[in-house]
């Protein structure tokens, strides 16, 4: 990431160490992961040790401190979600892109991760493909979901 | 909008809002189950059919929040008439313009009918999900867009602040929330008048005030309603609060995997602020009050009082010892009151309707309404608002429709992963703090997760135990390890290596947890595990004895097999499993070849003659 824009970044937030998550969260979205040199950059001009920040891309499930798939696959196994058989539903996934769950296929293409609850509870089970909601999935509805992702990708 | 100085000029702006309406009024439901299911296409489609006839200026359309019956979606309500469409394509958007708004008559396929009686409802509030419940806060996001202040003005938004403000002393106000008994709604139940007096009495000049928006608890979704469909009742919810306590400045600690609650809060904060409900001498007087958004992070930990202030502070979202209340040293070290979003949403309700109103609904010591989500296997999922104290079979089989597919209902969850399944014997149960807690369940903050006689609680336990034991924070080590033990002892006993001795182990293990860990998340992690043991022991005794698993779920104790004289050798299943486990001729029945099924299940889902079967 352009220090230009990590900059801007930080100054939208004054550059105050108690804002870091909201510095870290729109560092994430433009960049899509947490880079080191990104995270050296912030520690030295917020004036916050790096194990700070470390220690908060570490706690906290959204932050990625590896680059992930230009297409975000999130299953959702929120107990509604569950109870309604997200876990096949998981477990297809797994198998049709070869990846488990947490990992990014070799091309880049696919990161596969699950969350804890998206609130779309009554929809359940629902997989969420770059911030678009699928409810109601199957195992079998996932062939046309990943199709309808590859056929947006081409346009 | 102009800038309110006095509250004569809320009561006018309101008034001439009302004033302004337009003929016609057509609402459309975009909270987060009718938008995915093409809520956004049916919007638009509306807006650009009103357009084509002219009518901009007769009808009034509206996106508004959730209105909670999520299973019929997308709705459109067509006002004055009150007309509910369920179900609605945009092909049918035609129709409704044509019929419905020109020549005034009801489309019949697209209303509501009643699944027992056949019979057909036009009126949304008769539609029977609607008519058992009381809904005095989740109502009113259906008459709102989220985004325009104006809406929640004239449904008599900020009237209650106003009075609290002019009418109503600090001690006043919280005198009435006391009277009113009003209780946590993020699940501890605490009474938030004595909370709010502490701080209020805390020696200190500057204090917090701070909405616990991190709903976390995996099949709930009350609060995000809430943020999305009305956030300028929890505004005004919060700074009733910040008055009453001594506040000049409040928190929203949001959850990041809310990005429209982000966005519809920070514009309603925008607004409040350009009108002069939010800033420097509110409506004229002195009061002072600022409100911003700290986003987290997704740690289900962190929605826990003292990590969410520590979170606010910039740090790692992780519990403290609670030596010292946090309602007197929170954020920063300061007095600090923290409520959950349907608390405040709950208070503006009160200081417009008085204490003795609120307290006429609920029972003796649980006071007003819930929100639940009602999920799961259960015909009509969505969000509803009761009085507490209604029995749980009311609300799975009156409000809720029952169980599909003529399944036997096995058990609820209640209370998220500090709560606890509760079995059929005990469908009697009035829902409230108390009770539940009695059972070795919990109210929560009000996920209510249905499951059927196909669910395996053994299953269910082990999925609660993995996600408590991901999101420990580890400070503490009989959390950290329990959780982590109790997950590797029901992960065995699901894979057909149980022992007998390990349900004493487990409930040996929930006693240390619960006495031995700092915060909540600890304390109670074990109750998934304990009231599945305590009602459901007959199944933990078959994994563990017989190797089987009645509800045929766990992967290690069950086989897929082809009924042979079902199978028609259509060949369906076979192009969809993709570990090319069934085998066999066309012509002949099909078969499966146990080594290699994975078990995934696709096989059953595929085929049409319900030909394939599970053994256990």
């Amino acid at each position: 990431m352009k220090e230009k824009k990590l900059d801007q970044i930080i100054s939208k937030y004054g550059a105050d160490p108690s804002e870091i998550m909201g510095i870290l969260l729109d560092i994430q979205e433009q960049e899509k992961y947490l880079s080191k040199s990104a995270l050296y950059y912030l520690a030295e001009k917020i004036d916050l040790p790096l194990t700070r920040i470390y220690k908060m891309a570490t706690f906290y499930e959204v932050l990625n401190l590896k680059p992930t798939g230009r297409n975000q696959i999130h299953v959702c196994t929120g107990t509604a979600c569950y109870v309604r058989g997200a876990d096949a539903i998981l477990n297809k996934l797994e198998q049709k892109l070869s990846i488990k769950s947490g990992e990014v296929t070799p091309d880049l293409n696919y990161g596969l991760k699950t969350v804890n609850c998206l609130g779309a509870c009554a929809l359940g089970p629902v997989v969420l493909v770059n911030g678009e909601c699928f409810g109601n999935m199957s195992a079998l509805k996932i062939e046309t979901m990943l199709k309808a992702v590859q056929s947006s990708e081409k346009k | 909008m102009q800038r309110l100085t006095s509250v004569q000029e809320l009561e006018k702006t309101s008034k001439t809002i009302l004033e302004q309406r337009k003929k016609f009024c057509l609402t459309v439901c975009l909270g987060t189950g009718c938008h995915a299911n093409a809520g956004g296409a049916v919007y638009e489609a509306l807006k650009k059919e009103i357009i084509l006839h002219g009518l901009t200026e007769e009808i009034e359309l509206k996106a508004t929040g959730c209105r909670g019956f999520c299973e019929q979606g997308p709705i459109v309500v067509i006002y004055p008439g009150e007309i509910c469409y369920c179900r609605v394509k945009v092909k049918d958007i035609a129709d409704i313009i044509k019929k419905t708004v020109l020549e005034n008559t009801i489309i019949e396929e697209l209303i509501y009918q009643d699944p027992v009686t056949g019979e057909k409802i036009s009126r949304e509030s008769e539609i029977p999900f609607y008519k058992n419940q009381s809904r005095i806060i989740l109502g009113k996001n259906r008459l709102i867009n989220p985004q325009d202040i104006r809406d929640y003005l004239a449904q008599g938004g900020y009237r209650s602040l106003a009075k609290a403000l002019t009418g109503m002393a600090p001690e006043q106000v919280i005198a009435v929330i006391k009277k009113a008994n009003l209780r946590g709604r993020g699940g501890g139940g605490f009474p938030a008048g004595i909370k709010w007096e502490t701080t209020r009495r805390a020696s200190a000049k500057k204090k917090y005030v701070v909405v616990n928006a991190d709903e976390g608890d995996p099949g709930a979704y009350m609060d995000r309603s809430l943020l999305e469909g009305n956030p300028h009742l929890i505004i005004e919810g919060l700074s009733i609060g910040a008055y009453a306590i001594g506040a000049d400045e409040g928190f929203i600690y949001l959850r990041q995997e809310y990005p429209l609650a982000l966005e519809n809060l920070s514009v309603a904060i925008k607004q409040a602020e350009e009108c002069g409900l939010l800033g420097k001498n509110i409506l004229g007087t002195s009061f002072n009050f600022r409100v911003t958004i700290k986003r987290g992070a997704g740690a289900f930990v962190s929605g826990e009082s003292s990590a969410l202030m520590s979170a606010i502070e910039g740090k790692v979202g992780e519990p403290r010892p609670k030596h010292i209340n946090t309602a007197l040293s929170g954020i920063n070290s300061k007095p600090s009151n923290l409520n959950n979003v349907e608390t405040w949403a709950n208070v503006p309700v009160i200081i417009e309707k008085g204490a003795d109103w609120y307290t006429d609904i609920g029972n003796a010591n649980n006071k007003g309404t819930k929100i639940f989500s009602l999920v799961g296997k259960v015909n009509n999922t969505g969000l509803i608002e009761v009085p507490m104290g209604i029995t749980i079979r009311k609300i799975i089989f009156d409000l809720g429709g029952g169980i599909p597919a003529g399944k036997k209902f096995k058990a609820v969850q209640t209370g998220g992963p500090s709560g606890g399944c509760l079995p059929v014997d005990y469908l009697d149960t009035p829902v409230d703090f108390d009770h539940l807690k009695e059972l070795g369940s919990m109210m929560g903050s009000g996920g209510m997760i249905v499951m059927d006689e196909d669910n395996c609680m053994v299953d269910v336990a082990k999925y609660f135990m993995l996600f408590l034991k991901e999101e420990s924070c580890g400070k503490c080590v009989s959390c950290r390890e329990g959780t982590e033990r109790m997950y590797e002892i029901l992960e065995a006993i699901t894979q057909g290596q149980g022992r007998d001795e390990d349900i004493s182990l487990l409930e040996e293990l929930a006693w240390v947890m619960e006495n031995t860990s700092l915060c909540a998340l600890g304390r109670t992690a074990s109750n998934p595990v304990l009231s599945t043991l305590k009602y459901f022991r007959d199944e933990y005794e078959a994994h563990i004895r017989e190797k089987r698993c009645p509800a045929k779920v766990c992967k290690a104790l069950i086989q897929y097999s082809i009924d042979a004289e079902k199978c028609n050798s259509c060949g369906r299943c076979q192009k969809m499993c993709l570990e090319e486990a069934i085998v066999g001729e066309k012509g002949f029945p099909l078969r499966i070849d146990v080594q290699k099924c994975t078990r995934c299940g696709v096989c059953r889902e595929a085929c049409r003659f319900e030909a394939i079967t599970i053994i256990s």
